[in-house]
Protein backbone atom coordinates (compact mmCIF):
# COMPACT_ATOMS: atom_id res chain seq x y z
CA UNK A 1 0.00 0.00 0.00
CA UNK A 2 1.15 3.28 -0.49
CA UNK A 3 0.53 6.96 1.16
CA UNK A 4 1.54 9.92 0.33
CA UNK A 5 1.77 13.34 2.06
CA UNK A 6 2.94 17.01 0.81
CA UNK A 7 3.04 20.15 3.02
CA UNK A 8 4.60 23.54 2.69
CA UNK A 9 4.92 26.33 4.68
CA UNK A 10 6.94 29.69 5.17
CA UNK A 11 10.92 29.83 5.96
CA UNK A 12 10.27 30.95 9.47
CA UNK A 13 12.53 29.06 12.55
CA UNK A 14 8.49 28.28 14.25
CA UNK A 15 7.99 26.01 11.94
CA UNK A 16 11.22 23.71 12.06
CA UNK A 17 8.52 22.03 14.91
CA UNK A 18 5.45 22.07 13.25
CA UNK A 19 7.36 20.26 10.00
CA UNK A 20 9.08 17.41 12.31
CA UNK A 21 5.89 16.75 14.44
CA UNK A 22 3.68 16.97 11.17
CA UNK A 23 5.97 14.38 9.50
CA UNK A 24 5.90 11.89 12.71
CA UNK A 25 2.31 12.38 12.48
CA UNK A 26 1.98 10.55 8.77
CA UNK A 27 4.60 7.81 9.70
CA UNK A 28 2.91 6.75 12.65
CA UNK A 29 0.06 4.78 10.59
CA UNK A 30 3.93 2.47 10.22
CA UNK A 31 4.27 2.38 13.95
CA UNK A 32 7.74 3.06 14.33
CA UNK A 33 10.10 2.45 17.59
CA UNK A 34 10.45 5.47 19.75
CA UNK A 35 14.01 5.57 18.32
CA UNK A 36 12.39 5.73 14.90
CA UNK A 37 10.57 7.88 15.27
CA UNK A 38 13.53 10.37 17.08
CA UNK A 39 15.37 9.81 14.08
CA UNK A 40 12.77 11.01 11.59
CA UNK A 41 11.67 14.10 13.55
CA UNK A 42 15.53 14.84 14.06
CA UNK A 43 16.19 14.62 9.79
CA UNK A 44 13.32 16.87 9.20
CA UNK A 45 14.60 19.57 11.58
CA UNK A 46 18.13 19.21 10.58
CA UNK A 47 16.61 19.58 7.02
CA UNK A 48 14.52 22.38 7.27
CA UNK A 49 16.62 24.37 9.31
CA UNK A 50 19.28 24.02 6.43
CA UNK A 51 16.84 25.56 4.28
CA UNK A 52 15.72 28.29 6.54
CA UNK A 53 19.16 29.41 7.66
CA UNK A 54 21.07 28.56 4.25
CA UNK A 55 19.02 28.22 1.71
CA UNK A 56 17.00 31.40 2.55
CA UNK A 57 19.81 33.52 4.57
CA UNK A 58 16.98 33.59 6.95
CA UNK A 59 14.84 35.36 5.31
CA UNK A 60 10.57 34.72 6.35
CA UNK A 61 9.13 35.50 2.73
CA UNK A 62 10.13 32.00 1.43
CA UNK A 63 8.52 28.57 0.92
CA UNK A 64 9.94 24.97 2.20
CA UNK A 65 8.00 21.82 1.16
CA UNK A 66 7.77 18.35 2.18
CA UNK A 67 6.90 15.28 0.63
CA UNK A 68 6.75 12.18 2.83
CA UNK A 69 5.54 8.77 0.99
CA UNK A 70 5.11 5.43 2.92
CA UNK A 71 4.99 2.20 0.75
CA UNK A 72 5.95 -1.09 2.40
CA UNK A 73 7.23 0.19 5.45
CA UNK A 74 9.26 2.48 3.85
CA UNK A 75 9.75 5.93 4.27
CA UNK A 76 10.60 8.62 1.83
CA UNK A 77 11.01 11.90 2.35
CA UNK A 78 11.93 15.12 0.35
CA UNK A 79 12.49 18.17 1.65
CA UNK A 80 13.01 21.23 -0.93
CA UNK A 81 13.87 24.71 -1.18
CA UNK A 82 14.14 27.19 -3.83
CA UNK A 83 16.94 29.51 -2.26
CA UNK A 84 20.54 30.27 -3.09
CA UNK A 85 21.61 26.61 -3.03
CA UNK A 86 24.77 24.94 -2.28
CA UNK A 87 27.98 25.33 -4.55
CA UNK A 88 29.84 22.21 -3.32
CA UNK A 89 27.61 19.33 -1.96
CA UNK A 90 30.35 17.15 -1.21
CA UNK A 91 32.08 19.97 0.96
CA UNK A 92 28.56 20.94 2.81
CA UNK A 93 28.27 17.08 3.66
CA UNK A 94 31.76 16.87 6.01
CA UNK A 95 30.80 16.74 9.24
CA UNK A 96 31.93 19.76 11.07
CA UNK A 97 31.80 21.92 8.22
CA UNK A 98 29.65 24.75 8.05
CA UNK A 99 29.26 27.98 6.04
CA UNK A 100 27.63 30.26 9.26
CA UNK A 101 30.80 29.30 11.82
CA UNK A 102 29.16 32.90 13.58
CA UNK A 103 26.03 31.25 13.82
CA UNK A 104 27.14 29.13 16.16
CA UNK A 105 26.20 26.07 13.96
CA UNK A 106 27.67 22.69 15.10
CA UNK A 107 28.65 21.40 11.26
CA UNK A 108 26.78 18.30 12.01
CA UNK A 109 23.48 18.80 9.96
CA UNK A 110 24.19 16.17 7.39
CA UNK A 111 26.17 13.88 9.51
CA UNK A 112 23.44 13.28 11.72
CA UNK A 113 20.80 13.12 8.42
CA UNK A 114 23.25 10.20 7.17
CA UNK A 115 23.66 8.54 10.74
CA UNK A 116 19.60 8.63 10.80
CA UNK A 117 18.70 7.70 7.56
CA UNK A 118 19.21 4.65 4.86
CA UNK A 119 19.86 6.63 1.79
CA UNK A 120 20.47 10.72 1.53
CA UNK A 121 21.06 12.23 -1.86
CA UNK A 122 21.34 15.95 -2.10
CA UNK A 123 20.65 17.97 -5.59
CA UNK A 124 21.32 21.53 -5.81
CA UNK A 125 22.06 23.87 -7.72
CA UNK A 126 23.45 27.39 -7.14
CA UNK A 127 20.58 30.08 -7.38
CA UNK A 128 17.96 27.44 -7.67
CA UNK A 129 17.62 25.47 -4.51
CA UNK A 130 18.12 22.54 -2.90
CA UNK A 131 16.21 19.15 -2.24
CA UNK A 132 17.13 16.54 0.01
CA UNK A 133 15.78 13.17 -0.73
CA UNK A 134 16.36 10.79 1.74
CA UNK A 135 14.67 6.72 2.65
CA UNK A 136 14.59 4.88 5.87
CA UNK A 137 13.30 1.43 6.02
CA UNK A 138 11.09 1.11 9.18
CA UNK A 139 12.22 -2.07 11.76
CA UNK A 140 8.94 -3.51 12.41
CA UNK A 141 7.66 -3.34 8.88
CA UNK A 142 10.44 -5.48 7.55
CA UNK A 143 10.17 -8.39 9.75
CA UNK A 144 6.41 -8.60 8.28
CA UNK A 145 7.28 -8.32 4.52
CA UNK A 146 9.64 -10.73 5.47
CA UNK B 1 6.28 22.86 22.80
CA UNK B 2 8.65 24.93 22.92
CA UNK B 3 11.60 25.17 25.68
CA UNK B 4 11.92 26.42 29.05
CA UNK B 5 15.41 27.42 30.59
CA UNK B 6 15.75 27.85 34.78
CA UNK B 7 19.06 29.16 35.86
CA UNK B 8 20.63 28.72 38.89
CA UNK B 9 23.93 29.84 40.72
CA UNK B 10 25.68 27.65 43.62
CA UNK B 11 28.86 29.21 44.51
CA UNK B 12 31.13 29.39 40.98
CA UNK B 13 28.74 26.99 39.24
CA UNK B 14 25.95 28.48 36.46
CA UNK B 15 23.41 25.15 36.69
CA UNK B 16 21.03 25.62 33.53
CA UNK B 17 18.11 23.38 33.81
CA UNK B 18 16.21 22.89 30.53
CA UNK B 19 12.79 21.33 29.54
CA UNK B 20 11.41 20.48 26.02
CA UNK B 21 12.51 21.12 22.63
CA UNK B 22 15.95 22.24 21.80
CA UNK B 23 16.09 23.04 18.18
CA UNK B 24 17.00 26.04 15.83
CA UNK B 25 14.23 28.33 16.85
CA UNK B 26 14.66 27.54 20.68
CA UNK B 27 18.44 27.88 20.25
CA UNK B 28 18.44 31.67 19.19
CA UNK B 29 16.26 32.26 22.08
CA UNK B 30 18.11 30.55 24.30
CA UNK B 31 21.50 31.56 23.45
CA UNK B 32 21.36 35.12 25.04
CA UNK B 33 19.53 34.22 28.59
CA UNK B 34 22.43 31.60 29.10
CA UNK B 35 25.37 34.42 27.86
CA UNK B 36 23.77 36.93 30.27
CA UNK B 37 23.91 34.23 33.35
CA UNK B 38 27.34 33.79 32.25
CA UNK B 39 28.24 37.58 32.16
CA UNK B 40 26.20 38.83 35.06
CA UNK B 41 27.39 36.02 38.04
CA UNK B 42 30.83 35.37 38.75
CA UNK B 43 30.96 31.95 37.74
CA UNK B 44 33.86 29.45 36.22
CA UNK B 45 31.95 26.02 35.22
CA UNK B 46 28.87 25.45 33.74
CA UNK B 47 26.13 22.20 34.30
CA UNK B 48 23.79 21.42 32.04
CA UNK B 49 21.13 19.57 33.25
CA UNK B 50 19.25 17.67 30.16
CA UNK B 51 16.79 15.89 31.84
CA UNK B 52 13.61 16.87 30.48
CA UNK B 53 14.76 17.89 27.11
CA UNK B 54 12.20 15.50 24.52
CA UNK B 55 14.28 16.80 21.78
CA UNK B 56 17.38 18.13 20.18
CA UNK B 57 19.21 18.66 16.90
CA UNK B 58 22.00 19.56 15.99
CA UNK B 59 21.16 23.38 16.21
CA UNK B 60 20.92 22.26 20.35
CA UNK B 61 24.46 21.10 19.68
CA UNK B 62 25.82 24.23 18.41
CA UNK B 63 24.31 26.60 21.45
CA UNK B 64 26.12 24.21 23.59
CA UNK B 65 29.68 24.15 21.72
CA UNK B 66 29.13 27.55 22.17
CA UNK B 67 28.95 27.85 25.53
CA UNK B 68 31.53 25.30 26.24
CA UNK B 69 33.96 28.10 24.59
CA UNK B 70 33.34 30.22 26.63
CA UNK B 71 33.43 28.26 30.12
CA UNK B 72 37.26 27.65 28.47
CA UNK B 73 37.62 31.33 28.34
CA UNK B 74 36.86 31.82 32.00
CA UNK B 75 39.10 28.83 32.90
CA UNK B 76 35.83 26.27 33.81
CA UNK B 77 34.57 23.11 32.64
CA UNK B 78 31.24 22.30 31.20
CA UNK B 79 29.38 19.15 32.84
CA UNK B 80 26.68 17.70 31.28
CA UNK B 81 24.31 15.93 32.97
CA UNK B 82 20.87 13.22 32.85
CA UNK B 83 20.77 12.74 29.28
CA UNK B 84 18.63 10.79 27.68
CA UNK B 85 19.46 7.88 25.41
CA UNK B 86 18.85 9.88 22.28
CA UNK B 87 20.45 12.76 23.27
CA UNK B 88 23.28 11.41 24.35
CA UNK B 89 23.47 9.22 20.83
CA UNK B 90 23.70 12.65 19.26
CA UNK B 91 26.62 13.75 21.53
CA UNK B 92 28.69 10.66 20.96
CA UNK B 93 27.94 10.71 17.23
CA UNK B 94 29.24 14.56 17.28
CA UNK B 95 32.58 14.18 19.64
CA UNK B 96 30.66 16.08 22.01
CA UNK B 97 31.53 14.05 24.85
CA UNK B 98 35.33 14.11 24.20
CA UNK B 99 35.16 17.92 25.38
CA UNK B 100 32.34 18.28 27.86
CA UNK B 101 32.11 15.63 31.10
CA UNK B 102 28.98 13.61 31.26
CA UNK B 103 27.80 12.66 34.59
CA UNK B 104 24.63 10.64 35.80
CA UNK B 105 22.48 13.68 38.11
CA UNK B 106 22.78 16.91 38.98
CA UNK B 107 23.78 16.28 42.69
CA UNK B 108 27.23 14.47 41.58
CA UNK B 109 28.06 17.23 39.03
CA UNK B 110 27.73 19.87 41.39
CA UNK B 111 30.14 17.30 43.77
CA UNK B 112 32.64 16.83 41.15
CA UNK B 113 33.01 20.18 40.62
CA UNK B 114 33.51 21.30 44.18
CA UNK B 115 30.10 22.64 45.67
CA UNK B 116 28.58 21.07 48.39
CA UNK B 117 24.96 20.74 48.01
Amino acid sequence: MKNKMSVEFSSVSVNESFARVTVGSFIAQLDPTMDELTEIKTVVSEAVTNAIIHGYNNEPNHLISIDCSLRDGEVELTIRDKGIGIGDVEEARQPLYTSKPELERSGMGFTIIENFMDSVEVTSKTGEGTTVRMTKQLSKSKTVCN
Amino acid sequence: MGLTAMFDVKEDVLIVRLSGELDHHEAELLREKWKDMMYTNSIKHVILNLESVTFMDSSGLGVVLGRYKEVLQLGGEMVVCSVTPPIERLFEMSGLFKIVRLEDNEEFALTTLGVAS
